[in-house]
């Protein structure tokens, strides 16, 4: 179908080199700072993969790694679900279509910072609405300052708040573009729900739950400064996330040949899972 | 029918909550809310929006953040337009890797790149500066709206291209005259995913400035942390983050669900 054009490659030029200035330039600089050591005065010293056997066999990066799997497991389990549902459950046409999605995509364009600072306070126990609520209304001891599962009960509430609708957008594009003739056909053959959505949505939607998936596993994976300005990683470490304890290592104790090589580690694991998550989602997809 | 609904409306509730706090507590005075519970305002006050809109460090900061998004959202679709034509109509080598490497970079952990991106920004002179912030931002947009755009464009027959061609058009002309308003709403898309993604990063844009070009939403959290506990302030330039977005959001209100849609990884 496409004609072979080997001088489209000028068109792809300025996207090259914008995004490789961008990329390629820090990556260098971290892989330097991945195999060399410093005592100050910037001086170097080549120390091999000192730093990759360091951070791989350390407690901390376990932990770390740990609590950062449980989070994207949880925030997937939850949120793909959940944006499925309530894309099934919008109305397909008519006039409340647009008043939902603009609702709904309200969450995605708050500033992460601002997001963060905003549950921050709604989630107070004196004062913030949440927190009331919890602890005058419902007579539960909550205060995610404290107790490490409050702030863990905290941050996935937060996440599920701000991204469940990217779902629901992604979900909802898929079945709008299904055919009425695919309804009437399940329709004559007697199907009931669940085997129209397993037989029908579910395929259809395919495509765009891949892309939901990928996106909400990458961005949840990398996920820092809403976490970070909700509970600055605490209750003790509780929170502490990949991203959180990466910069703390980075620019809090400057440690940087060991965040270096970090990030590295980081950015393989992010990279390994995106892709086993797309061969797997898209494996008997015709080519 | 009835049941879904509600279902609907929940959800949306749910949303709503978190925001109507925020609304409600930048037209309270700072006593009242660290005062205790109330669900409304006993005492309503614009003092906050006035101290936003009359100080220069605040509306600065607003200004700031317009201008790098702005400036991020037009090379980003400017420099994404021949690359995404190039996808969608030719095979040339390498384009696989290539489209699959500009993605690599939308799963870079910001954290990671947060330290470098200092150095070499301060490097060549941009630190500090709006272009600074949007070149660093094009580093996730540029690839989203290749994508975006790609997936529009192949969506336009390839005979109106050898048609136009045929016609005696020059690749100038037909793309800026003919192409371009065939997928006006996939550069409307792209544009506003763009304009999302580049207004809510906090990370790079927060580490790339300290005084001419601080977003907002920095000056916000910095302003937490140097003069007290300013909760009305922070809630009412907090809610004026949310505004730009809610415009954006409105004009382009049909085309959200589909840009994704059309799409491909």
């Amino acid at each position: 179908m496409k004609t072979v054009n080997q001088h489209a490659w000028w068109f792809v030029v300025p996207v090259l080199l914008l995004v490789a200035f961008n990329a390629l330039v820090p990556l260098m600089t971290v892989v330097n700072y991945s195999v060399q050591e410093t005592f100050g005065n910037n001086v170097f010293f080549w120390s091999g993969l000192r730093w990759f056997e360091d951070v791989m066999t350390s407690p901390r990066f376990h932990a770390a790694l740990g609590r950062q799997l449980l989070f994207t497991g949880l925030i997937l389990l939850i949120e793909v679900p959940l944006g499925v549902a309530v894309a099934l459950a919008m109305p397909r046409s008519g006039p409340w279509v647009s008043v939902c999605l603009v609702l709904m995509a309200l969450p995605l364009l708050i500033p992460w910072n601002v997001v963060g600072a905003m549950w921050n306070i709604f989630a107070l126990p004196d004062i913030g609405l949440l927190g009331y609520a919890l602890n005058n209304w419902l007579g539960i001891d909550y205060n995610y300052t404290q107790n490490p599962l409050a702030a863990w009960f905290t941050i996935v509430l937060m996440d599920v708040w701000h991204w469940t609708s990217l779902v629901v957008l992604l979900a909802y594009a898929g079945l709008v573009s299904i055919p009425d003739a695919y309804y009437q056909a399940a329709k004559i053959d007697g199907a009931g729900p669940w085997a129209v959505f397993r037989y029908i949505q579910l395929p259809k939607m395919k495509r765009v739950l891949t892309i939901a998936v990928l996106l909400r596993f990458m961005d949840s994976f990398n996920i820092y400064t809403e976490v970070s300005v909700l509970t600055g990683g605490g209750p003790g470490n509780s929170t502490t996330l990949l991203s959180i304890d990466l910069v703390k290592i980075a620019l809090g104790q400057f440690d940087l040949g060991r965040a270096a090589a970090m990030s590295l580690i980081y950015f393989l694991i992010t990279l390994l899972v995106s892709w086993i998550f797309y061969t797997v989602m898209t494996r008997d997809e015709p080519e | 029918m009835k049941l879904r609904a509600i279902a609907v409306i929940l959800y949306i509730l749910f949303l709503m909550l978190p925001i109507y706090w925020l609304v409600i507590m930048s037209f309270k005075t700072t006593n009242e809310i660290l005062g205790g519970f109330s669900p409304w305002p006993q005492v309503w006050t614009t003092a906050s929006y006035r101290t936003i809109f009359t100080d220069p460090t605040w509306y600065s900061g607003y200004i700031n953040s317009i201008s790098y998004v702005t400036i991020n959202t037009v090379i980003s679709v400017v420099a994404a337009l021949p690359a995404a034509y190039a996808f969608s109509r030719y095979r040339f080598v390498g384009d696989k890797h290539l489209f699959f490497w500009l993605f690599t970079n939308r799963m870079a952990p910001a954290a990671v790149f947060a330290l470098p991106f200092l150095q070499l920004y301060y490097a060549i002179g941009l630190f500090d500066t709006h272009l600074g912030v949007a070149l660093a931002h094009c580093l996730f947009n540029i690839p989203l709206a290749v994508w975006i755009l790609e997936g529009f464009m192949s969506g336009v027959p390839k005979e109106l291209d050898e048609t136009a061609y045929v016609d005696g058009y020059s690749f100038p002309r037909f793309f800026a005259t003919i192409f371009i308003p065939n997928i006006k709403a996939g550069i409307g898309v792209a544009a506003f995913f763009c304009f999302m993604f580049s207004w809510v990063e906090m990370l790079l844009s927060k580490t790339l400035t300290s005084v001419q070009a601080k977003p907002i939403a920095a000056v916000m959290t910095r302003t937490a942390s140097t003069s007290g506990y300013e909760l009305g302030l922070l809630a009412a330039a907090g809610v004026l983050t949310i505004i730009p977005g809610a415009i954006v959001i409105w004009f382009v209100r049909n085309y959200i669900a589909k840009g994704f849609a059309l799409g491909r990884v």
